[in-house]
């Protein structure tokens, strides 16, 4: 089975081009084909020779499935479902919200962050998504042209994933690929420090860390990667690294009814932000079977919104999309796939 | 066909790798094969650290570094950790081709999954183990109870010394092959019907999909899931 050229970098494009025996600017053309042109096949790029055309034919493919399962939500979220190249699958959400539409993608097929409260981690992990295949879910999706931001927070750490993640932010925007503004995207991470530190160095999109609480114990018995990297070391790297006005940092919370979400963890919050120009944004939980968590109650959820503001911290309770589809933060999951493929295997 | 490198930006970074940490130059000083595919590095201890931590290693500086549960004691004077070799990975077919004096680098000990309580139960999968090997090994065995699973006996690592320290606080288990006090099957089998208290402090360390496994049986038998810590191997 050939190797797919659709997800290849410019860099990656213009060594095939030499290889191909063509010009150095045959990487823009091959690049202005797979990503504005949305060719699907290399006959279809007229402007190359047809021997470099029939080169490429016999080595490479270009392989940009569309998704085979779509769910609609009564609120107009739709998820989707897409193969995954070495098996497997992954869920990814079209959230319209007037004039805006974000696409919520998927960076790994599962998640090895074992959390508590989410979905995804429950099926374990069972790979990668290459840089293709993460580009895909927005280059394939069919109501591509209404996009006006996509947010790396599906399936997957992005961290975990790191240099196809880079590869496909790299696509998405620059000039040469989808031409997309790095302000219109916004990459998660549970906060894998390495990782984090050069995704801050090599991207200019947003981040949004997933703190879901201010106090280390209990951010250990919800989140494992607390053991590894302590959010207090996250917020050192973030506090000494200023991004500039054009680059944003969000925290994630979401509540847990008498967890995380009383007065005394909204103060520690707002103390332990104090320096780092950021935002937080409230989500309410989504339950999951076998997690013995609760959603806060709206009421608790405003109250906290508004005394992290009274400290002043921005703060913006989420409303949840796509609820009744399973589409709703932390419910993205193909774990039935999974076990299905398992079975028959 | 052209190298799949070429595919990508040029980039020290393999897919799926996450960036290294700070490393320093050291020395092997032993790799030896324990069982099937299960491999013990030790190098000698440049750094404290406490039980539980890990730390990144790699055989190159252009290798993206991986995190390993330290299984030595605190007081020992090497480091030892314990690795699965992947086949198709980057890191570990390389590890495995190391031999003493060949030049390895490390991080610093990061991290914490110590057990601060006096009773509690261990529950590892495969190499998960290690960090409870430093903890026994660094003397914090009083009141332990330790469930080891492995595909195989001879994966069971230290089973020789956790039956000789802990007694009938140790069960391991293997879901393969039969074994004399050895538990034929998943570790989640044994728990599903053990006598587990919802009190109880249980730290869990293995792969991913076994932490979330065992955490749900645990959870399910009415453990609060504040008394469950988990460390995951990533």
């Amino acid at each position: 089975m050939s190797e797919s050229l659709f997800g290849a970098t410019i860099a990656g494009l213009g060594h095939i081009a030499k290889e191909a025996g063509l010009p150095p600017y045959a990487a823009q053309q091959l690049g202005d084909w797979l990503y504005r042109k949305n060719a699907t096949s290399f006959a279809e790029m007229v402007n190359l020779p047809r021997r470099a055309r029939e080169w490429l034919s016999e080595r490479y493919s270009i392989d940009t499935p569309g998704p085979i399962k779509a769910t609609e939500s009564q609120d107009g979220t739709r998820k989707y479902l897409f193969p995954a190249a070495r098996g497997g699958f992954v869920e990814a959400a079209w959230i319209p919200e007037g004039k805006r539409a974000t696409l919520c993608l998927s960076v790994q097929v599962g998640c090895k962050m074992g959390c508590l409260f989410c979905m995804t981690g429950k099926q374990g992990f069972q790979g990668h998504l290459s840089a293709g295949e993460i580009l895909n879910q927005y280059r394939s999706l069919p109501e591509r042209d209404t996009v006006t931001n996509i947010v790396y927070m599906g399936m997957g750490e992005p961290m975990d994933n790191l240099s196809n993640v880079l590869e496909s932010l790299e696509l998405l925007c620059s000039p040469d690929g989808y031409g997309l503004s790095p302000s219109r995207v916004t990459v998660s991470t549970v906060g894998l420090l390495p990782a984090m530190k050069e995704f801050l160095e090599r991207a200019r999109c947003h981040l949004a860390v997933s703190m879901h609480s201010p106090f280390e114990e209990e951010r250990r018995m919800l989140m494992p990667v607390e053991n590894v990297y302590p959010l207090k070391e996250v917020l050192a790297v973030l506090r000494d690294r200023p991004l500039g006005r054009q680059r944003r940092i969000s925290f994630e919370y979401i509540m847990f009814k008498g967890v995380n979400d009383s007065d005394r963890h909204a103060r520690e919050v707002a103390k332990i932000l104090n320096g780092i120009r950021c935002r937080v944004n409230l989500i309410s939980f989504h339950p999951i079977p076998g997690t013995p968590l609760a959603p806060s109650p709206r009421e608790t959820m405003e109250r906290f919104e508004q005394e992290l503001k009274r400290r002043g911290v921005l703060t913006t309770i989420r409303r949840s999309r796509g609820l009744d589809i399973s589409a709703a933060c932390g419910m993205l999951s193909t774990r039935e796939l999974v076990r299905l493929r398992a079975e028959s295997e | 066909m052209a190298s799949h490198s070429f595919l990508h930006s040029t980039s020290r970074h393999v897919a799926g790798a996450i960036g290294s940490p700070r490393l320093k130059e050291t020395e092997v000083t032993g790799n030896e094969k324990i069982a099937p595919g299960i491999y013990r590095l030790t190098f000698p201890r440049k750094d404290n650290f406490v039980p539980g931590q890990t730390l990144a290693l790699t055989t190159d500086q252009c290798i993206p570094a991986r995190y390993y549960s330290i299984a030595s004691g605190c007081n020992d004077p090497f480091i030892e950790i314990v690795y699965d070799l992947v086949p198709e990975g980057t890191l570990t077919p390389r590890l495995v081709r190391l031999r003493p004096a060949d030049r390895l680098f490390v991080s610093e000990p990061i991290g914490s999954f110590i057990d601060d309580e006096y009773e509690s139960v261990w529950i590892a999968a495969g190499t998960g183990v290690a960090p409870f090997a430093s903890m026994a090994r660094s003397g914090l065995l009083a009141g332990k109870f330790l469930v080891q699973g492995s595909r195989t006996l001879a994966g069971l690592y230290l089973r020789g010394y956790f039956s000789s320290v802990l007694g009938e606080r140790y069960v391991p288990c293997c879901s393969t092959e039969a074994g004399e006090g050895v538990f034929f099957g998943r570790t989640t089998a044994w728990l599903a019907r053990a006598d587990l208290s919802p009190e109880g402090k249980y730290l869990l360390c293995g792969s991913s999909g076994m932490v979330v496994d065992v955490r749900d049986i645990l959870i399910a038998r009415g453990v609060l899931f504040q008394r469950v810590i988990s460390e995951i191997y990533f």
